[in-house]
């Protein structure tokens, strides 16, 4: 367990992260993204001492606007045509890993 | 027609149209090219020469028929392997897509395929676009041909080593924070980032949404203004795509004239940090600008030092949420596959397993930058640094019609040397990244070899959204005034591997 640095920072939140992000992280890669996400979070800071509250954020460089087309039938693509790249696919299905809790 | 790999696109264009040459003789000596050098130059991740014969071939036989106009048909071309092309290998320079066969194509590959331009293959690339040395793909490095120790940028190092080693004449690249201009800049080639929403993203596996615009790399302007008229346009498939006519690049190119242009020197992209060859090649475009009649005008743009932070949160912060779909249920590779496991043990598992350390570290950062507690300290606060860089941008180009900075702070480093400090790496991308954050376009042109290393030397140029044709006038004008004083493209000095 390391000190918690001012953005909070530590090997506990780090392995939260890496459970909230879906990646098995060994010890030693905890102990690297610990240190480096300090340093890069401590490098970019300054950035919370620049803009005031009342500039608008931007979330997009051009302005976005809900696009519609006509509501036309096209066709889509195939099972033959996603089969192959599918790690498991049975009765044309994606077969995936039990997603219930409870063990089969 | 002699040496037909050193021919420029619009060159090799011309003869294939007059019937001089084939697309197919073309097409053979960039194949014979590729196998000679790319052992050792490793633009590549895959090729299938048989593939692009057989089409070179049938883009001869429409010509034949009269049945394509198209100012670049019969030309070969380089993809960057995050571009989905149908049936051919899309591995985004990641083991997690490792044999990954898209069932569509990009929107640009179609329109290159429309155009008659011929596939040569997919390019390599710093894993899901995250780097600037190329060395952060899952496949190794890719070597820059001016000196094959060194990175040839990132990310789009094998787009830019592909046309730099002319085993292709024109390449495409995507650019979310330099990786067309930088690799341009350090390989002595031409890049363009266009406007975000000028060409397509359908069907370019996404890095961070907002950010992400893909573009023309080629040796000189005219090549990459050729390309760009044949990628750019409104389609229906990208909802963030500009639905506006496309201006004429290649006229723009064709009017190489900064006479009574205003030409402005950003004060922030200049000192600290930047290599003095690089310094020395930047002034000395500078007065050859003068010489041909603009006017430098210094203007500031203050944020601009917040620009890497900025940045630094909101990429990884959509690039978390877009990387979310790689999963392991749908296609690219599953790890730890079984009865007696959750989906929740083989996501992680296969994430873990499929990303490369600068992957999962920016991943990371985003979860953490969009996270309950943590967002509007970090990711509101940049967004909110954007709107002040995007004001910035008005405000200068209120003053001057383009603005110019070095495109990189040094010349290519060697392979290895930034690899374990992510701070410094990311410090590559300090001239290039404000553009992407406002929107807006610009190019990366070689103006010379840094005299300390002998490495080339890029000048960025950039201009408002929606002009785009400025960057080619500018652009072509700087270009024509170096290649009378070389006697040539900068691109010629290069080693002949």
């Amino acid at each position: 367990m390391t000190d918690s640095a001012a953005n909070g920072i530590d090997q506990d939140l780090v392995v939260h992260l890496g459970k909230l992000a879906r990646l098995e992280l060994t010890d030693l890669e905890v102990e690297h993204y610990t240190i480096q996400l300090e340093q890069i979070l401590g490098a970019i800071t300054s950035i919370s001492e620049v803009a005031a509250a009342d500039i608008p954020p931007t979330s997009h460089p051009i302005p976005l606007e809900n696009v519609y087309r006509e509501d036309i039938a096209v066709p889509g693509l195939l099972h033959e045509d996603f089969v192959p790249g599918a790690p498991s696919f049975e009765d044309d299905r994606f077969r995936v890993p039990r997603i219930l809790g409870e063990s089969t | 027609m002699n040496d037909l790999i050193r021919q420029s696109a619009a060159t090799l264009a011309g003869a294939i149209a007059r019937k001089e040459v084939s697309s197919e003789e073309v097409t053979r000596a960039h194949l014979e090219r590729i196998s000679q050098v790319d052992e050792r130059v490793h633009a590549f991740l895959f090729v299938d020469p048989e593939a692009s014969i057989a089409r070179a071939r049938e883009v001869d036989q429409q010509l034949a028929k009269g049945a394509l106009s198209s100012p670049l048909a019969g030309v070969p071309i380089a993809l960057k392997d995050l571009l989905a092309t149908k049936g051919v290998p899309t591995t985004c320079g990641s083991r997690i897509l490792e044999g990954w066969k898209p069932p569509y194509n990009a929107t640009i590959v179609n329109k290159l395929h429309a155009a008659g331009v011929v596939s040569l293959g997919k390019t390599n690339m710093d894993e899901f676009a995250m780097g600037s040395s190329t060395e952060h793909s899952g496949y190794g490095p890719t070597h820059n041909p001016w000196d094959l120790e060194r990175i040839p940028g990132g990310s789009g190092g094998g787009s830019a080593a592909a046309i730099a080693s002319f085993e292709s004449p024109l390449a495409i690249g995507t650019d979310t924070g330099g990786s067309i201009r930088q690799p341009a800049a350090v390989t002595g080639t031409v890049g363009v980032k266009p406007t975000y929403g000028g060409v397509s993203r359908y069907g370019i596996v996404a890095l961070a949404s907002s950010l992400d615009q893909a573009g023309p790399c080629a040796r000189d302007v005219m090549d990459t203004a050729l390309l760009h008229s044949v990628i750019a346009g409104h389609d229906p498939h990208d909802s963030t795509s500009i639905n506006a006519p496309v201006p004429d690049f290649v006229a723009a190119a064709l009017n190489a004239d900064v006479r009574g242009m205003k030409i402005g020197v950003i004060k922030e992209l200049q000192g600290e940090g930047f290599q003095s060859g690089v310094l020395q090649r930047f002034n000395q475009s500078l007065e050859i600008l003068t010489e041909l009649g603009a006017e430098i005008v210094e203007v500031s743009c203050p944020h601009f030092e917040y620009a890497l932070g900025a940045y630094y949160l909101i990429l990884p912060s959509e690039a978390s949420s877009n990387l979310a779909r790689f999963d392991g249920m749908r296609f690219g590779i599953r790890v730890d596959d079984g009865d007696d496991r959750s989906v929740e043990e083989v996501m992680s598992a296969t994430r873990e397993k499929g990303f490369g350390a600068e992957v999962k570290r920016r991943i990371m950062l985003g979860t953490y930058a969009l996270s309950s507690g943590y967002y509007d300290a970090y990711y509101g606060q940049a967004q909110r640094i954007r709107t002040l860089i995007t004001r910035d941008f008005v405000a200068a180009f209120s003053q001057v019609d383009v603005l110019v900075s070095p495109t990189s702070p040094t010349t290519a480093f060697k392979i290895g040397e930034k690899l374990d400090d992510p701070l410094a790496m990311y410090l590559n991308d300090i001239a290039t990244i404000p553009v992407n954050l406002a929107g807006n376009c610009a190019m990366s042109l070689p103006i010379g070899l840094a005299p300390e290393d002998g490495l080339p030397v890029g000048l960025q140029i950039i201009a408002p959204a929606m002009a785009d044709s400025l960057l080619y006038q500018v652009g072509s004008a700087l270009e024509s005034a170096l290649i009378d004083r070389w006697g040539g493209l900068l691109i010629s000095e290069a080693p002949s591997l």
